[in-house]
């Protein structure tokens, strides 16, 4: 330290702070995995915060270029690990588009009602983890425990209760195990259940909306410039789904709304998800409800292998079989643009195919990053306890941030 | 008015006690006592790797690789011989458990259902060399966990 002398001692320059540098994360509880967090601090109000991304980096675009499309499957699963299967939906989504192929009745029904689950399973997660952010501890525990559920049907039908492996170019893998659908409706009115406990105990709480209201408020054109999509979207007023605009699988044959926000705030974010929870179980319903029966994957033995029985008896079948499990299946040559309304916004995926059994280029868009970038503006001006809430509202997940 | 009351008596915050106090008392408890209680897995379970034997003792496994073909995190390696007998069997079957992501592939490309993927998830081990599997423990596990294997193979056959 320089002494002070009474030559260089400016009254102004001495009282002027300069700004803090903090760092959160990427250890912090409230950094939702693995954000680290430059922030600068003007006492306790923040100027500048710089997100520093990267730190769950694996490389996953350019490892799915070395593999076949099965095996590049299971690398969605790892991306947003919250809602896994509703990842691999886009995957299968666009190399089903580039080949070709239609996915019978029945498959595309139970790769909604997935989805749906996965929706359910993220929104319990993200909701209670911002209670958790901004103070209430109750809402996580009871959350967890209908999550938990959600994840033993995950579990039942695909053997794993998070990385599912399950939706597959085609179809599913196998089809669900007698009994499950009546399982998930009971689940259905368990989530719903908890939910209202949710809204009893949040929804008009004063110190949740002190926290909430008027918290990192996005403007719909800012949104709109942003990139945002899904329930930051629609937060801000933009009724805009992917289910509805462009219906992919059998979204169409469902009755749905799309619950929209007003305000574009943290609180308007939160009633947004917790709506659309309500709406996924509508969803949930009317697809058990009316499950078509039938095959759940195609019957387009180049693209997937025969049941197991007619593998063993018939020399043809065994022959697919062989073939599909070492070279895979063949795409023809061309490039697609995939999206599907994963519950964070609009995961994408990016497919060129050069015609041989591995994509030649897989880009992803996950919806998160595009959300963390406008994070910055969203905090401006805010107190650091308030940019704790914001992330709790971005709903973030690290895998598919940093891929 | 009754707006001004219901904030004023603090009405959202007192709801919210009440229920926190309904879970408190009649709720029935959910936790699992866990290495006591286990919660419920199903047959489609996909956790420690085995590798099966036929009724008479035999290994089913023939060497044909398509688990190592397939195994998306190339954790299986495979060596393959001719044995006295002339059958084709494995000399080397090896897997990286910590490379494995558990994916049931291997499983879904076995063509004689001898790779499986069992419901034993309780192998933690304290030294990374004691998760690189060779035969011998493939084997092992497949003995050890037989019964509980071909009963979950066999309720799920008909979906596969």
């Amino acid at each position: 330290m320089r002494a002070k002398t009474a030559e260089n001692l400016d009254i102004a320059e001495e009282t002027r702070i300069k700004p803090m540098t903090m760092n959160f994360g990427p250890q912090h509880p409230a950094a939702h995995g693995v954000l680290r967090l430059v922030l600068e601090m003007e006492g306790e109000i923040v100027e500048r915060a710089d997100p520093h991304i990267g730190l769950l980096h694996r490389g996953t675009e350019k490892l799915i270029e070395h593999k076949t499309y099965t095996q590049a499957l299971p690398y969605f699963d790892r991306l947003d690990y919250v809602c896994p299967m509703n990842q691999e939906h886009a995957f299968a989504l666009a190399v089903e588009k580039l080949l070709g192929i239609t996915v019978p009745k029945r498959g595309q029904y139970i790769r909604v009602l997935f989805c749906e689950v996965g929706r359910v399973l993220n929104h319990l997660l993200s909701l209670t983890t911002f209670a958790l952010d901004v103070g209430a501890i109750t809402p996580s525990l009871w959350g967890f425990e209908e999550r938990e559920k959600g994840m033993e049907i995950y579990e039942r039908v695909s053997g794993a209760r998070m990385h599912a492996n399950y939706f597959r170019p085609g179809g599913v893998a196998r089809d669900m195990p007698a009994g499950l659908t009546d399982d998930i409706l009971e689940w259905c009115d368990s989530v719903e259940g908890y939910m209202n406990d949710l809204n009893t105990l949040f929804t008009g709480n004063r110190i949740f909306k002190q926290r909430t209201v008027d918290i990192g408020v996005v403007s719909k054109d800012e949104a709109l410039d942003w990139g945002f999509s899904g329930p930051m979207l629609r937060g801000s007023g933009v009724a805009w789904d992917l289910r509805k605009s462009q219906p992919y699988d059998s979204y169409e044959d469902f009755d749905f709304d799309i619950p929209i926000g007003k305000t574009g705030d943290c609180y308007a974010r939160y009633l947004v998800r917790v709506a659309e929870v309500f709406e996924s179980i509508k969803i949930m319903k009317q697809a058990i409800e009316n499950m078509p029966d039938g095959p759940v994957k195609t019957d387009d033995r180049k693209v997937c292998p025969p049941p197991r029985a007619e593998m063993k008896s018939s020399m043809e079948a065994m022959i697919h079989h062989f073939k599909l499990y070492t070279e895979g299946f063949h795409v023809p040559a061309g490039e697609t643009y995939t999206a599907v309304e994963a519950p964070k916004g609009e995961f994408g995926v990016y497919l060129v195919s050069d015609g041989t059994n591995k994509p030649y280029r897989c880009r992803i868009r996950a919806p998160g990053f595009a959300h963390l970038q406008a994070f910055d503006f969203m905090s401006k001006g805010h107190q650091l306890a308030d940019a704790v809430s914001i992330i709790g509202s971005l709903d973030i997940v690290f895998g598919e941030i940093d891929r | 008015m009754n707006n001004f009351l219901r904030s004023f008596l603090l009405f959202e915050i007192v709801k919210g006690f009440a229920l926190t106090l309904k879970y408190m008392f009649f709720v029935p408890r959910v936790t699992v006592n866990y290495p006591y209680e286990k919660g419920p897995i199903s047959p489609r379970f996909r956790g420690q790797h085995a590798l099966r034997r036929y009724p008479n003792g035999e290994e089913r496994c023939i060497g044909c690789k398509l688990c190592e073909a397939i195994c998306p995190a190339l954790a299986i390696t495979i060596e393959v011989e001719p044995r006295e007998d002339g059958s084709r069997r494995t000399t080397k079957y090896d897997i990286d458990m910590t490379k494995c992501i558990y994916c049931g592939l291997c499983e879904e490309a076995c063509p004689v259902d001898a790779i499986v993927e069992g419901p034993n998830f309780e192998y933690a081990t304290e030294t990374r060399e004691e998760l690189f599997y060779n035969k011998e423990k493939l084997l092992d596990n497949g003995d050890r966990w037989e019964a509980q294997l071909a009963s979950n193979l066999a309720a799920d056959a008909p979906y596969r």
